[in-house]
């Protein structure tokens, strides 16, 4: 476990300042964001001070700073298995998808290769970047998923041709957690000139994560999913695969990514890394135990209640249940006001809800893309916190659904 | 007690948010987003993404929770498509009371009693309190020159009873001074004009993009029946228009009547505008029955009206008849007819013809 006095202290510490102080908080929404770990805040707020050098420049304070970005690469790169000189650190997952697809695509456009390929339960940083292709003039495949919310291999290679540059499909889905068998989709597609993308950001630091057994040729990941800081993230990039750079400007990380590095939010990548390396087995276990005991105890306590994506293979620490005859938002909303933070389909600009792209790719219908809710696990939860859950979800979900109704005033 | 305050950003319903709060309630704010902020549409004013920016940010400097909940298909499935087909059928619609009635209270009620919350506020307006006979009464705001009962008509016992306007007792400027006070950050922000969902204020544009039919077009024509023009589609004509029609003649033409099956525009000087009997449909008795027989209330027809004295009785099918004492000017279908006893809301409709 991640330090977990420590973490639930000063995570709560924060969270209680917001309003209600007298409201016990429950955390379980670690796929959207993760409390940065007590050694990650502590390392960042010593590297503000002390290690303020541009990694550029030649004397002491740049050299200080240099050393302490190459401690920070070498450990995500231990994280995932790599080599650190295959590792560029960007400005998180969504300039990570954007540089691998964006990056691959056009380098590889001038071999006449303009077809990219992804799946329909991707995050919105890949499925907007293939949309972006798409309108200038690439051509573009969408691929379902079967109800159990995994892609399809065969699909995949029955879908790509010799036009075909870059395949991108997730590793662990963000909504439901399913783990997509990337593996085997890399090793069917690479074999035929396929650069192969996976947007790892939601299971690096939740199952353990090996660039070399997968077999791909680009990794996104991003610090904020795992105890570290937001606004870093990184791309592994095979050695010896050239994309072009998105941004222009100085030769930074080998010339794959211009702009002075974030020297303090990659320090504290690289702490939440090794931590992450350390503790992930047994998290993994601990978490994926928590889980079944809350699926259990929810599918027990409420009726009419389906898990999502349950009969795949998923990281341990995601949920993704279905309340019938409830409108998710209310859902989400009435747990806030309990004290339990869950989160359901994808928030847009204005933080509202919409029915769940990924829940609609396998195929659910219409009115289970609307109630379902992600209840993401993480360091902080404890047992006491699953089954306050279990508590509270009948009371609330009765009263939602009409079932108990509230008096009007006098 | 725990109440949900609908907040669309303005100074109103932020004030009566912070006003609940101070009276030591346990304040959640709910905004209501109507339309898909990402796309490139240039909307209006109210309600835009700026709105729900202002609303949470109200919130957050007050500490109370502040929520933003999706009803763009809700919207687009009643109050647009409202506003459409009333437009191609000759009508003249006010989109906010349907906004209060199918969208608001008909679904803020009920998420309001699925969060605990026994009551829900705005910041229209008007009062809400209770009768002699124990029954929920429904009141002009205070401040004559803002009230906003005319939107509220369609309210029903049920909603009444969960209903609050804690503005409804203030002045305007009173509400702007409660702003400064409470250091709202929308104390001078102004009053919100047009529809909101209507960039522009082009209706006509806005209507012919989304007419499920090509609009209606046909003659202009006077009152005994000789064509003077012609126009190329009704949507863009209301009772009492006298700009826009296309047509010369010595003294000033007013739209008298819009005939959509045909499409004819029949237009006329100004003292032809006035009416005296009016019927409405799907009238809401805020009592909960109708009256039995004519009863004497005064009646407005459209928001900026000054309500005038005249007769009620119920028809069969939620329909009523009302007549004015004195004939009053442009009494256009699609808007609605409100009545009043002194300042309590006795019920009120949609205007379906007038003669």
């Amino acid at each position: 476990m991640i330090q977990l006095p420590r973490l639930r202290a000063k995570c709560y510490d924060r969270i209680e300042l917001i309003h209600r102080p007298d409201v016990h908080r429950i955390y379980l929404d670690h796929n959207a964001t993760t409390p940065p770990a007590p050694d990650v805040v502590d390392r960042m707020a010593a590297a503000l001070r002390d290690e303020f050098g541009n990694p550029s420049s030649v004397h002491h304070f740049g050299q200080r700073a240099k050393a302490a970005l190459d401690e920070a690469r070498a450990a995500v790169a231990a994280l995932i298995g790599a080599d650190p000189s295959e590792v560029v650190f960007t400005s998180g997952g969504t300039e990570s998808d954007n540089f691998a697809i964006r990056g691959a695509a056009e380098a590889i456009e001038v071999t006449g290769r303009r077809h990219v390929l992804t799946t329909g339960i991707e995050h919105e940083a890949v499925v907007n970047t293939v949309k972006a292709l798409g309108r200038r003039g690439w051509r573009t495949t969408v691929l379902a998923v079967d109800q159990t919310g995994i892609v399809d291999p065969e699909a995949v290679e029955a879908a790509i041709d010799d036009t075909t540059s870059v395949v991108s499909v997730m590793h662990a889905n963000n909504e439901i957690g399913t783990i997509q068998p990337v593996a085997e989709i890399a090793r069917r597609v690479r074999a035929r000139g396929v650069v192969v993308h996976t947007d790892a950001v939601q299971s690096v630091g939740k199952i353990p994560v090996d660039v070399k057994a997968l077999g791909v040729d680009l990794l996104s990941l991003s610090a904020h999913k795992f105890y570290g800081p937001k606004g870093v993230g990184a791309l592994w990039i095979r050695r010896g695969l050239r994309l072009t750079p998105l941004l222009a400007g100085g030769r930074h990380e080998r010339g794959r990514r211009a702009g002075t590095e974030n020297v303090t939010g990659i320090i504290g990548m690289g702490v939440a890394a090794r931590l992450a390396a350390a503790h992930l087995r047994d998290e993994a276990t601990r978490l994926s135990g928590l889980r079944d005991r809350l699926e259990e105890g929810v599918l027990r306590a409420v009726t009419g209640t389906a898990i999502n994506g349950a009969r795949a293979p998923r990281v341990p620490n995601t949920t993704n249940i279905s309340f019938d005859r409830i409108e998710a938002e209310s859902l989400l909303i009435a747990l806030d006001l309990q004290g339990i933070a869950v989160s359901t389909g994808s928030a847009c600009s204005s933080g509202t809800l919409e029915p769940s792209h990924v829940l609609r790719a396998m195929g659910l219908p219409p009115h289970r893309t609307q109630n379902s809710i992600r209840f993401s696990l993480g360091a902080a939860t404890t047992e006491a916190d699953v089954d306050r859950v279990i508590a509270v979800l009948p009371e609330v979900v009765e009263k939602l659904r009409g079932l108990s109704r509230v008096p009007a005033r006098a | 007690m725990r109440v949900v305050v609908a907040m669309s950003g303005g100074v109103d319903s932020s004030v009566a948010a912070a006003l609940l709060q101070e009276q030591g309630h346990e304040v959640i704010g709910l905004s209501m987003q109507l339309y898909d902020h990402r796309g490139d549409q240039p909307f209006g004013s109210c309600c835009s993404i700026d709105d729900l920016h202002d609303a949470r940010r109200v919130a957050a400097s007050r500490g109370f929770p502040h929520y933003t909940v999706n009803f763009e298909r809700q919207f687009q499935e009643t109050v647009v498509a409202n506003f459409v087909g009333e437009y191609a059928a000759g009508r003249t619609p006010i989109p906010c009371a349907h906004c209060n009635s199918d969208l608001k209270f008909a679904t803020l009620v009920d998420r309001a009693l699925g969060l605990g919350a026994p009551v829900v506020a705005t910041g229209h307006y008007a009062r809400v309190d209770r009768g002699e006979d124990g029954r929920w009464r429904l009141r002009r705001g205070v401040d004559r020159g803002k009230d906003q009962s005319y939107f509220l008509f369609s309210l029903t016992q049920a909603q009444l009873a969960h209903a609050a306007f804690p503005v409804g007792g203030l002045t305007k400027e009173e509400v702007r001074e409660h702003a400064r006070r409470l250091e709202l950050r929308v104390a001078d922000k102004p009053d919100s004009q047009e529809i909101c969902f209507v960039p522009g204020g082009d209706y006509a544009s806005f209507v012919a993009d989304r007419m499920p039919d090509a609009p209606r077009a046909g003659a202009i024509v006077d009152m005994a029946g000789r064509t003077l023009g012609s126009h190329d589609g009704v949507h863009r004509f209301t009772i009492g228009q006298r700009k826009g029609l296309g047509v010369s003649a010595p003294a000033p033409l007013y739209v008298l009547r819009i005939d959509a099956d045909s499409g004819r525009v029949t237009v006329g000087p100004r003292d032809a505008l006035a009416q005296a009997t009016l019927t409405a449909s799907d009238v809401n008795w805020i009592g909960g029955e109708p009256p039995a027989g004519w009863v004497p209330v005064t009646a407005q027809i459209r928001h900026r009206h000054q309500a005038a004295p005249g007769r009620v009785r119920a028809l069969p099918d939620t329909r009523a008849e009302f007549v004015f004492d004195v004939p009053q000017a442009a009494i256009t279908p699609g808007q609605a007819v409100v009545f009043y006893d002194d300042d309590v809301v006795i019920g009120g409709g949609w205007i379906a013809n007038a003669r």
